[in-house]
């Protein structure tokens, strides 16, 4: 018999039944929770007069309507103030484990949850979002849900599930200098496209991907969505050991090294069998940049713009010259003639202190080109942002021209004030450059820190290898 | 849940790939903190050539006459024609609640996003996974014919076009049932409540950190 992927090893420690047509019930170990999805599910608990099942597996912080203006005090949006306030009372009255605003480990649920070591490996955790692929990384079953399923696992803990197709995606050698987590993660995109992982789960493997910080293999795992995948995972290697030794909700004691024991058997078997294999070339993948209006509309920094009368697929074509209008770009343009207006650094993808760093790294004294209206710096949690200080990061982003912003998704989605304005080009680092995301009618560039930071300098798209 | 059987009805199409999440609600009407009152929102950005935003009367902006769903000969559809990878994105269970408060209850792609197949059940809307051949089919026969309807008949599993061809689908048996059958997800679960009790009692004992 062959033997188990991981994605088996973790599936199999949380059925808890299974029906005669395959259909399992999965037990959840971790429960995220943010105040845009969760409103609704609180409100059929109550409905219904349930309790729920395991408070304790609960973690709930406000993320997406934030304001990130240094020193708020208030949200002014009614609407969204409502929706913060809605989970602050819900935090109260079932007594959950909370980081309300004002408490210096709220951030991005994604951000802040795996700083707290509430993500371990070994578990299944869910979330009203689907960028709950992220806890991956650790060697987790992780995948996000809609408001019925979120009020689902509040009341009884599991969830009705069907097992998913395993994909391996391996990433053979070394990536070179100038090269990131989000350009391994949007070459992969590129090559399977944003429906290649749908009804897979993702194993992520291979030496490149070995050698990624857990913040790397946090980006990795994010975006695994963006492939269509529900889950994206990674083995669990001493990086990830060392990341949670000593986190707040990590085992402590005698129950770190029987912990430890347990989590070195998350990798899958050397003769497990997957339904599909991936097999991508580290030092092929340069600087990424999209194009488009879906995360596979991308191509490498040095490359042009494709011409959509080369695509056989009448429905890629067509997709393809409707992105081109909305972005307002043309076919064959070299990558590096994209002009920006804004430019964006953060969100659950690219807003932990690495990422920070690496931008910084960039800057190098230069500052940011005079036709940028605005580049925003927004850390993905109060700890991530409080590192970034402790490190003098601030400043270099603040003399250079960035503005220093307070946690939350801010413009990767922009339900709070932060957006683009119709027809502005941003060059994000977040994982959707869908139509409308950033602001109505705003043209989102999906890059690495990095190549953000560059971009933000120069006024347009650069090689940041050679920046 | 939301009952699905039969459906005979109007199909308009929307002739796009990728149709993510996003466009399906936008991001303002997610500040919402009820189930209902995303139908006028429906599309928002496509349907309407003004910037929508939440407690707006959608009956006065203007609305753009090149979206289909605007367009006279689609009023009253109750069936969504797409393309590959529909419901893309966001977890947003929003979307579905939009297109049923619209009244779309079955949509056909020849492909959906695993979150969003997975929330249409909750609703009641039914998802139609036919391959792109006959997806395409389906697009020139919609615009060859005004009125154009289609039955979908879930116990059977077919979709029959005006012509009588028959068009037979997958469906999950559990999903399909839940769905004739209006069950309750929850309530389904907790008749196993004691059998999620012992596999806590099992884990707390191998695993003890995970319940912390």
């Amino acid at each position: 018999m062959a033997g188990k992927t991981l994605y088996d090893k973790l599936w199999d420690a949380h059925v808890v039944h299974t029906d005669a047509n395959g259909t399992v019930l999965l037990y959840i170990d971790r429960h995220l929770v943010h105040e845009v999805t969760s409103p609704q599910a609180f409100g059929g608990l109550q409905l219904a007069g349930r309790q729920p099942w395991r408070r304790d597996s609960m973690v709930a912080m406000p993320d997406h309507n934030t304001p990130t203006t240094p020193g708020f005090t208030t949200i002014d949006d009614p609407v969204s103030r409502l929706q913060v306030e809605t989970l602050d009372d819900n935090a109260r009255r079932y007594d959950l484990r909370y980081f309300p605003i004002g408490d210096m480990r709220r951030g991005i649920v994604h951000v802040a949850g795996p700083e707290q070591g509430a993500t371990l490996p070994g578990m299944t955790v869910v979330c009203g979002d689907s960028h709950t692929s992220t806890h991956g990384a650790f060697a987790a079953l992780a995948f996000g849900i809609g408001t019925s399923e979120v009020e689902h696992v509040m009341a009884t803990q599991c969830l009705i599930q069907k097992k998913s197709k395993a994909l391996q995606v391996r990433v053979e050698g070394e990536i070179g200098a100038g090269v990131t987590a989000k350009d391994i993660v949007l070459a992969i995109i590129g090559q399977i496209g944003a429906a290649g992982g749908t009804g897979y789960a993702i194993e992520f493997a291979g030496k490149a991907i070995q050698m990624l910080s857990m913040e790397g293999r946090m980006t990795v795992c994010n975006m695994a969505i963006e492939a269509g995948a529900r889950s994206g995972m990674i083995a669990v290697d001493e990086t990830t050991i060392e990341y949670l030794r000593n986190r707040a909700f990590a085992p402590m004691g005698d129950l770190w090294p029987r912990a430890v024991a347990a989590w070195r058997e998350l990798h899958s078997d050397p003769d497990a069998v997957f339904d599909r294999v991936v097999v991508l070339d580290a030092a092929a993948i340069k600087p990424q940049v999209t194009w488009g209006t879906s995360p596979e509309m991308v191509v490498a920094v040095d490359a042009c713009i494709p011409d959509p009368a080369c695509e056989p697929d009448p429905v890629k074509r067509s997709g393809m010259e409707r992105a081109l209008q909305y972005m307002g770009l043309q076919p064959s343009m070299p990558i590096t003639d994209i002009q920006l207006d804004r430019v964006f650094i953060g969100s659950c993808t690219n807003g932990r202190i690495e990422d920070l760093r690496t931008a910084a790294a960039v800057i190098q004294g230069r500052t940011v080109a005079p036709s940028i209206k605005q580049a925003l710096v927004v850390p993905g949690s109060g700890l991530v942002k409080r590192q970034a200080e402790t490190e003098g990061l601030d400043r270099l982003f603040k003399q250079a021209g960035f503005e220093w912003r307070e946690p939350g998704c801010s413009m990767c989605l922009a339900m709070n004030a932060d957006r683009l304005l119709p027809g502005e080009h941003c060059a994000a680092t977040s994982n959707r450059n869908f139509e409308g995301r950033q602001g109505q009618g705003g043209r989102t560039h999906l890059v690495s820190p990095a190549m953000a930071a560059a971009a933000a300098i120069a006024g347009h798209f650069v090689d940041v290898r050679t920046f | 849940m939301k009952i699905f059987n039969q459906l005979k009805g109007l199909v308009v199409p929307l002739d796009r790939a990728n149709i993510d999440t996003d466009a399906i609600i936008p991001k303002q009407f997610l500040k919402s903190i009820k189930r209902t009152g995303f139908g006028s929102n429906l599309f928002d950005e496509w349907r309407y050539l003004d910037h929508g935003e939440p407690g707006m009367d959608c009956t006065h902006r203007p609305l753009n006459p090149n979206f289909s769903l605007n367009q006279p000969r689609y009023q009253g559809a109750s069936i969504l024609l797409a393309q590959e990878n529909f419901g893309c994105g966001s977890s947003r269970e929003h979307a579905v609640w939009a297109l049923d408060e619209y009244g779309i209850r079955c949509v056909i792609a020849p492909g959906f996003a695993d979150i969003f197949f997975t929330n249409s059940f909750k609703s009641g809307l039914l998802p139609v996974v036919l391959d792109v051949h006959t997806v395409n089919r389906l697009f020139r026969e919609i615009e060859a014919t005004t009125g154009y309807r289609l039955v979908v008949d879930l116990p059977a599993q077919t979709v029959t076009t005006p012509d009588g061809i028959v068009f037979h689908f997958e469906i999950d048996e559990f999903r399909k049932q839940c769905l004739i059958n209006g069950w309750d997800d929850i309530g389904l679960t907790l008749r196993h409540a004691d059998e999620i009790r012992a596999y806590e009692i099992r884990r707390r004992e191998e695993t003890p950190w995970l319940f912390a």
